[in-house]
């Protein structure tokens, strides 16, 4: 196992132009580097105006609306639970728990209260963080296969609680949720049914926002200490890393950033549902997440690009579509599965067989196998 | 004897279920030496180790290191009270670089946490260029600085052994716990790996060793305790070690008193 390797060669399988592309983004000089990242927001930004581009990648619904739902809130919630499985290395199967407790919190908070977007934005933030530490604290100390179950059992506690209770609608769920203030004059800022591109812009914004955060957080102490945790958390607490406190932090950031999404999806469709909460997205955001590439933001991002505009495309088939959707990742993973676009700590991690997720990695591929055979 | 006592082990237990691994077990080191620690295979070393470091809470007894009682507590606790170890089948985090290796133990000294990532502290940027610094240091010192930027796995053996080293020292240990560092290594490494452990122990850190190695381990050691079945049978200098008829029997099995 310990066998001394010829350096830099079996850690590399058919990943060259990638890396080129990556070794040569990592030597530009630091204005090089801005210029592409604004140029790479200029393009997000102009997705939803460039003519004739929603005829092709939509042809049966309106681009603009797939751009924000589900295109961007996915791409925030991949970020949210990257952090989760990518950075921290643990799987989490209920993190739709945290969509929709922002969800609900921004329409409970907005219909009962008359409380605008800005005022219920941070306290949705909190509220989804604590359910992440009330939810962590006992049971980060389990691994694996327990942790799985326990994560799943309480993303179904919250759709479930939502269903029955008064004050979150029951099964009806909530109408009329305040959309965000608009900025008067400023069409690209009026928020309404008619113009989604508003939505489209603020949730890029907040997009922005996360990456620079999770950048940050990546170069850190945090950061390091997540992927030591991932590596071999045994080693990581002896080496005086606070496993517990870390993973609490990856459980808590992640939520944070899933609620922030839900607070965004409840304002753009005005309506929620318990329905709207179901397993299935959260299987869906870890298929984004894993397909794209676990703890690599670009390819977290590109894989939930796929994962919500790919069901679609297949709308053609329509009552065939989630199989279609299903062979799609399914031909992925098995052509590549340590992800479209990974960092390359984590293929080298996914070529020695722990599939990239430490212990978990197996067990991913196995719950994401399964439920895209649901109606 | 009027060197400080830096760690002591008061009729220390471990017990898993009916198997007595460790049997009322006295042990102290004192500040600035090498205690070699040795007993044939399963003689309940490696748990003395993972009691000291929070791995394992003693059934019975009492731990001190200085004046911090070590007894269940947590092991990145015990590592900031100034412990820390290597493993005896390496565990490195294979795929971080060897300075990212080391940087993460130079965080156990550290306080900044996600709000100071986030928004750039200052505190947090002393605290990035104080790790980076002192971990480039001490690749230097176990002489691997030249492969800083390679993923510990693919670093030679003897490497990431020493990788280990550095990666134990990143955490400011008072106490620097071995366990067998000389395993699988070649004579010529294994004299630079005796340097390096005086040259540790010259630093200012104390250290306890667990080896296999009787060459090594009598080399540089300044006293050494021996264990057989979790009992304590012998504790002295090399030399007396060595003649003990204990220590013998353990080894060797019965002696018949021909001489």
């Amino acid at each position: 196992m310990r066998t001394p390797q010829a350096p830099h060669s079996a850690a590399r399988p058919r990943i060259n132009v990638r890396d080129s592309f990556s070794d040569r983004w990592r030597t530009l000089p630091a204005w090089g580097r801005w210029v592409g990242y604004l140029l790479m927001l200029l393009a997000a930004l102009s997705l939803p105006n460039i003519p004739g581009l929603g005829d092709i990648m939509t042809p049966g619904s309106s681009w603009e609306r797939v751009l924000v739902y589900p295109i961007a809130i996915y791409v925030l919630l991949g970020l949210g639970l990257n952090v989760v499985v990518g950075y921290a290395g643990i799987l989490d199967l209920g993190f739709v728990a945290f969509f929709a407790i922002g969800a609900y919190t921004n329409a409970i908070l907005g219909t009962e209260f008359g409380l605008g977007f800005w005022i219920t934005l941070p306290i949705a933030i909190a509220l989804s963080m604590l359910a992440g530490l009330a939810l962590g604290s006992p049971t980060l100390r389990l691994r694996g296969d327990y942790l799985a179950i326990v994560t799943l059992g309480f993303g179904e506690i919250i759709r479930v609680t939502a269903t029955n209770l008064e004050f979150t609608g029951g099964p009806r769920g909530i109408n009329n949720i305040p959309r965000p203030p608009s900025v008067p004059g400023v069409d690209a800022l009026t928020f309404s049914v008619l113009n989604s591109k508003a939505y489209y812009y603020l949730t890029v914004a907040f997009i922005v926002v996360v990456i620079i955060m999770l950048k940050r957080l990546e170069a850190s102490r945090v950061g390091r200490s997540w992927a030591a945790i991932r590596e071999d958390e045994d080693a990581a607490e002896q080496m005086g890393v606070p496993t517990l406190t870390f993973k609490l932090w990856a459980f808590t950031v992640g939520a944070g950033i899933g609620g922030t999404a839900g607070v965004i999806y409840a304002s753009f469709q005005t309506a929620i549902r318990p329905t709207d909460f179901l397993f299935i997205l959260s299987a869906t955001i870890l298929a984004a997440v894993v397909l794209g590439g676990a703890g690599h933001i670009p390819g977290v991002i590109l894989g939930a690009f796929l994962v919500g505009w790919l069901p679609e495309v297949s709308r053609e088939f329509s009552q065939y579509r989630v199989l279609v959707f299903g062979g799609i990742l399914v031909l992925m993973m098995v052509l590549r599965p340590q992800g479209l676009w990974p960092s390359r700590i984590r293929a080298a991690e996914m070529s020695e067989g722990e599939g990239g997720m430490g212990k978990f990695g197996g067990e991913a591929g196995a719950v994401l196998a399964q439920p895209e055979g649901k109606p | 004897m009027s060197a400080e006592r830096l760690l002591t082990l008061d009729a220390v237990t471990m017990r898993f279920g009916g198997l007595t691994a460790v049997d009322s077990l006295n042990l102290h080191v004192d500040a600035g030496e090498i205690l070699g620690l040795i007993g044939p295979n399963g003689a309940g070393k490696t748990t003395v180790f993972n009691m000291i470091t929070g791995v394992y809470t003693p059934t019975e007894g009492t731990i001190m290191f200085g004046e911090t009682r070590l007894n269940g507590l947590r092991p990145h606790r015990a590592t900031r009270a100034g412990l820390a170890r290597t493993f005896q089948n390496i565990r490195l985090f294979d795929n971080m670089t060897a300075l990212d290796n080391v940087i993460v133990a130079t965080h156990a000294r550290h306080r900044s946490s996600v709000v100071g990532a986030i928004l750039g502290l200052p505190r947090f940027r002393a605290e990035e260029r104080q790790g980076r610094e002192r971990a480039m240091e001490l690749l230097e010192f176990v002489g691997i600085a030249d492969r800083s930027g390679m993923a510990a796995r693919f670093l030679s053996y003897g490497d990431q052994r020493r990788l280990e080293i550095a990666r134990a020292l990143g955490t400011s240990p008072r106490l620097l716990l071995l366990d067998e560092p000389a395993a699988g290594m070649n004579p010529s490494e294994k004299a630079g790996l005796m340097d390096l452990i005086r040259g540790i122990r010259d630093s200012g850190v104390t250290i306890l060793l667990i080896e296999h190695d009787m060459g090594l381990v009598m080399g540089v050691s300044d006293r050494i305790a021996v264990v057989d079945f979790g009992v304590k049978i012998a504790d002295g200098s090399p030399r007396d070690v060595r003649a003990d008829p204990a220590v013998i029997k353990a080894y060797l099995g019965e002696v018949s008193d021909a001489s």
